[in-house]
């Protein structure tokens, strides 16, 4: 579950895997070239009087009188004219192809939909609720989220504290996460594989850290992942996982997080039910391994300064058999 | 002067260092006699005091750590209220933090060995915060009820999918 | 250069430039320093103080790119680079772009269209005193820890009392008063400049363009800067401070109100600060191609345009916030079609540049240089516009990259070109060509290493406003080559400074029109003595100073032992009465202090309003009490 290569990362919009991102990558190519040739007309056009000056042609002796002639100052307004007369024009089909695309990408354009996912802005994590109308099967999870591959997913997207921004780049623009407001868009993705995506409203002082992974995978796999995370947490097996559980349960972790199937009941930071079988550790700051986890737990505010996170003393007999523990939650 | 408390409101101590307590285990001595001659009292400074962040972070763990589930905003309910002239323990910052650590009879639970020591000082200097006991230029302006919290936010309905 | 006659003989002249001299000089002393009225002066204040705070934003630059040349570095902290960033930002809308537009405009405004000063010269006083304590105010945080770190634009709830402790936030809402009344004092004397004491004959179709972009611009400032007063103070600054709840959703608040509120004043203020730019290019091209821009009308239409259209625009910066998408496409056309406005006046300067007989100065590097980045930058503010593309790159490196193409290449470029073009004017020197040239190639190359791999960072996926990066998303080649970049600009920018200095003390003498150009300002001398002209020029052509010195006319009779100038009629500028400006006064000064010992109060206590207006009063008695003897004469 952690052993994918962290080697090159793509959080690009140049690399759609999604319907909409691959909507809006052909509507920018295209933008692009137009413009790209308006620009270069453009900047021709005023650089070569500073050619023909070099070349010496003469020009009109304007030290005098300085005014053209009526009959260029005719043709300028007719070149002039009609450039602004083009311009306008071309505008007008820009804004008609961005009106059709947008209308296209939004959730009017959307498919009809079977899944549902909440996604709730924090300082500076993610909270992630599978919807359903039965509340007890709801599937609380947080900082990745898993998608089927071809089916649109519909995200409704809340904050609790200040505004930030959902946004998967290789799948489709960003949703401002506003208290108070539901925003709702829609994603697809069109082939397997990791997205990351990154808070794109400045939150504070880990919007830099506060980061997302979408899996797409295929229907069966997601499957087993869904009906996975529905359960409650694997129980400790070994005797030194059991110790860990309960250094976990008496300390300050259980006013907090969230472990399904144990009294650690807490609702303000991310759920741990299925911690281990998460990719990254605290909003896509970190791998998510032993070591990584170690750290984190022992100085939170050295990894990511500023977080809600508390400094919890653990006492160094109980480190190991704490991790071992939250890492046997697959 | 203005300077140093200007400083004071201001800066942000993201990993406090822990105070003598956390060998001690105790903020305010109940006694003052002391074997071995009369020394200088222990008096633990309050690392948190008047300092904007210290408080800010005491009102939200006042709510994520559901003290306002016995004590509401300062008003009281099953709890006592926090904001009153009268403290029966006393509300000097470390009688407010040996109540927090020690818990009290009839109901206050001892949080000591659960949350750590510097949070417990940002709790303490909120509740002063609510009595008007810290400097006002470093005390929040709203009163914790009408603040937002995930409680307080009703989204509004949702509008139709166009 | 020409031997174009540039003062009347002396045979005519009618003014005592003694007595003049007499009336115009200055009180001795500190407060006479204090007390100044004249526009050249207080111009130069405006652009000496808002060219220190463009240093101080760029050295908060040079720290963040510092900071991002590396993934995880560990220069900065995240609290220390939000405080910087934001710092940066602020610095640079409020405390240096548009304060150094309007010192230009204070500057050249009444040279250019004929009279002696601005219309309202106590007024003028009290805004540079007003932007000077806002900004000494704003920095004076620095000492304190009261810095905000919640962004130039201070979106609640982030920047509310919950989310951001201590004072910062309201030390930044509170500058802006400060400078928005210091903008709005301006705006208002050089519309009423402009539009009544113009010199006789120039109509209003004769009004050089400059003119007309700081007359638009000002309009603008009075309906666009009360939204951000509402806004900072209002808004945001109640909440913080009295307890409201404008922005508190748990109260029925609403944030997105305040991005509305916000942004009303946030887009027409980038082109408050563009619209002088403009100005500025056609009267350097005017100059230095020997004939009149071409299509005067289309251009002073197009400015006018631009000025409405600029109001219609806030919700761009809004479109990932969910708002309906009808309202949004409305936005979409209106951002679009802004670019006609502007592309119409690039159209005509292209064509002014085709038909005219080039000089290549520095101050024309500078506006090819302009021209190219400008129109780069309009290029992918087209494709914002796109909500599709917007929704993509809205709060990414992407949309850094623009914004620094039109504010850098839009309005800063064209101010280093009006330096070296009006240089000489200003200081009786002429600024060194060569080393001229030469800054500004480094400022260009700097300037496109800086932000064009910006384009490249922001659609591979780095937001905005982040400390750090980590070294596998790809991006440290771009950041690497923004921080060099910025290195070279920062290279450029000593360069530019060092010809100032150098040429100041050892430059060429300037005589009054060493350009060939064709507006008023180039015929007195330079510097320009305190009065201006010494007899008010009368024009009968868009183009004065290019009009035959026998032909040319001026007003005899007004009087030289006050401070007298003519007022005009709005359309056709004929004379209509003669009016006494006051003399030097110390009132706008002590008026400025009372208001800022109340505005400084109300950021700790309310009641700092009340002392607010009482001192505003007594100043207000002091400065308006009237003089011993008042005579008006038609």
């Amino acid at each position: 579950m952690n052993a994918f290569p962290l080697l090159l990362v793509s959080q690009s919009a140049l690399e759609p895997g999604g319907t909409n991102a691959s909507r809006i990558l052909t509507l920018g190519e295209g933008m692009v070239f137009l413009l790209g040739i308006i620009f270069v007309a453009v900047m021709i056009m005023a650089v070569i009087p500073l050619m023909r000056r070099h070349r010496g042609i003469e020009q009109e002796p304007l030290e005098r009188t300085h005014q053209p002639s009526e009959a260029t100052e005719r043709k300028l307004a007719i070149v002039v004219g009609s450039a602004a007369g083009a311009t306008v024009v071309i505008l007008l089909g820009l804004v008609a192809v961005s009106v059709v695309v947008g209308k296209s990408i939004s959730t009017a354009g959307m498919p009809s939909h079977a899944l549902t996912i909440e996604v709730t802005g924090n300082q500076w994590w993610w909270n992630v609720r599978y919807m359903n109308d039965d509340a007890s099967k709801i599937i609380v999870t947080a900082n990745e989220l898993h998608i089927p591959v071809g089916r649109p997913v519909v995200i409704r997207g809340m904050s609790n504290d200040v505004i930030h921004s959902f946004w998967i780049p290789g799948l489709q623009g960003k949703r401002d996460l506003i208290p108070s407001r539901v925003n709702t868009e829609w994603i697809q993705a069109d082939r397997p594989g990791n997205f990351r995506g990154q808070c794109a409203e400045f939150c504070g002082l880990q919007h830099a850290h506060m980061a997302m992974w979408v899996v797409a995978e295929p229907e069966d796999k997601f499957d087993a992942w869904f009906a996975h995370q529905g359960q409650d947490a694997v129980p400790p097996a070994t005797e030194e996982l059991q110790r860990g559980q309960q250094v976990f349960l008496n300390s300050a972790c259980i006013l907090c997080h969230h472990i399904q199937g144990t009294e650690a009941a807490g609702q303000v930071a991310p759920d741990l039910t299925h911690f281990g079988s998460r990719m990254t550790i605290a909003a896509g700051t970190l791998q998510n391994n032993k070591g990584n986890l170690a750290g984190w737990i022992a100085d939170p505010q050295g990894i990511k300064p500023g977080t809600k996170m508390a400094t919890v003393p653990v006492k160094s007999e109980d480190m190991q058999p704490l991790i071992d523990y939250l890492e046997s939650l697959q | 002067m203005l300077l140093t408390a200007a400083c004071q409101r201001e800066k942000r101590d993201l990993r406090p260092a822990p105070t003598r307590l956390a060998v001690l285990g105790t903020a305010a001595r109940e006694s003052l006699l002391q074997p071995g001659g009369a020394q200088a009292p222990l008096e633990p400074v309050n690392p948190a005091e008047g300092n904007a962040y210290s408080i800010s972070e005491g009102q939200r763990l006042f709510n994520a750590y559901n003290c306002s589930g016995c004590h509401s905003h300062g008003g009281g309910g099953i709890g006592p209220p926090l904001i009153k002239d009268v403290w029966t323990y006393g509300n000097d910052p470390a009688n407010l933090f040996d109540t927090i650590v020690k818990g009290r009879p009839n109901g206050m639970p001892s949080w000591g060995g659960r949350l750590p020591e510097y949070q417990i000082w940002q709790i303490v200097t909120y509740i002063r915060s609510l009595n008007k006991l810290e400097p006002k230029s470093a005390t929040p302006t709203r009163s914790d009820s009408i603040e937002q919290n995930p409680h307080t936010l009703t989204p509004v309905p949702e509008p139709k999918l166009q | 250069m020409s031997a174009v006659l540039t003062e009347i003989p002396r045979e005519t002249k009618t003014a005592d430039r003694d007595a003049l001299s007499r009336v115009w000089r200055p009180r001795p002393g500190f407060t006479g320093w204090l007390s100044v009225t004249t526009h050249q002066q207080i111009g130069l204040r405006y652009i000496k103080t808002a060219f220190f705070f463009l240093l101080l934003g760029g050295v908060e630059a040079l720290l963040m790119r510092l900071q991002l040349a590396f993934p995880n570095n560990t220069l900065l902290g995240p609290f220390r680079y939000n405080q910087i960033f934001t710092m940066h930002g602020t610095t640079m809308m409020f405390l240096f772009a548009v304060p150094m537009m309007e010192g230009v405009g204070v500057c050249l405004v009444p040279l250019m269209v004929g009279t002696r000063n601005v219309a309202f010269p106590r007024l003028n006083a009290f805004g540079y005193w007003m932007y000077l304590m806002g900004g000494i105010f704003f920095y004076s945080g620095v000492f304190t820890g009261s810095v905000t770190a919640a962004g130039w634009f201070a979106y609640t709830p982030l920047s509310g009392p919950q989310y951001s402790v201590g004072k910062g936030v309201d030390y930044w809402a509170q500058m802006i008063t400060f400078t928005e009344i210091s903008a709005l004092c301006v705006a208002v004397e050089l519309i009423v400049t402009i539009l009544r004491m113009r010199a006789p004959g120039m109509s209003l179709n004769r009004l050089p363009l400059f003119c007309w972009s700081m007359l638009v611009q000002s309009a603008m400032i009075i309906f666009a800067m009360p939204a951000i007063v509402m806004a900072s103070n209002f808004f945001l600054l109640n909440d913080r401070t009295i307890g409201t709840h404008l922005a508190n959703p748990a109260e029925g608040g609403d944030p997105i109100l305040y991005q509305h509120i916000f942004w009303f004043f946030g887009h027409p203020e980038v082109y408050i600060i563009f619209l002088p730019a403009l100005g500025m290019v056609s009267m350097i091209l005017e100059a230095n191609t020997r004939r009149g821009i071409f299509g005067y009308p289309a251009v002073v239409l197009s400015l006018v345009g631009n000025g409405f259209v600029a109001f219609g625009l806030w919700v761009h910066h809004m479109f990932a916030t969910g708002l309906p998408q009808l309202g949004e496409a409305y936005f979409t056309a209106a951002s679009m079609m802004i670019a006609i406005t502007s592309g119409v006046q690039i159209f005509c300067w292209i064509a002014t540049i085709w038909t005219g007989r080039l000089r290549m100065t520095a101050a024309m590097h500078f506006v090819f240089g302009f021209l190219f980045i400008f129109v780069l930058g309009g290029m992918t503010g087209v494709m914002l516009a796109s909500i599709p593309l917007d929704l993509q790159a809205h709060d990414t490196y992407f949309v850094v990259a623009h914004f620094h193409y039109v504010l850098i290449g839009g309005a800063l470029f064209p101010l280093f070109g009006a330096f070296h073009h009006w240089f000489s004017k200003f200081t009786g020197r002429m600024i060194d060509e060569r080393l001229g040239r030469i800054s500004f190639w480094i400022l260009f190359v700097g300037f496109n290493l800086t932000f064009f791999p910006m384009h490249l960072a922001g659609v591979n996926g780095m937001p905005r406003r982040v400390y750090t990066y980590p070294p596998e998303m790809g991006w440290q080649t771009d950041n690497l080559l923004s921080s060099i970049g910025a290195l070279m600009i920062a290279i450029g920018g000593a360069v530019f400074i060092a010809n100032a200095l150098k040429s100041l003390r050892a430059g060429r003498v300037a005589d009054a029109d060493p350009w060939d150009s064709s507006t008023l300002e180039w015929a007195v001398p330079s510097p320009p003595p305190a009065w201006n002209f010494d007899n008010l020029p009368v024009v009968s052509s868009r183009y004065p100073l290019w009009i035959d010195p026998e032909e040319r006319a001026c007003v005899v009779g007004m009087r030289d032992d006050r401070r007298e100038v003519l007022t005009t009629t709005v359309l056709d500028a004929a004379p209509h009465h003669r009016y006494v400006l006051p003399a030097s006064s110390i009132w706008p000064f002590l008026t400025a202090v009372g208001l800022t010992i109340g505005l400084i109060c109300a950021v700790f206590a309310f009641s700092g309003y009340w002392l607010a207006s009482l001192l505003g009063l007594i100043g207000f008695i002091g400065w308006f009490w009237p003089p011993r003897h008042v005579e008006v004469e038609p």
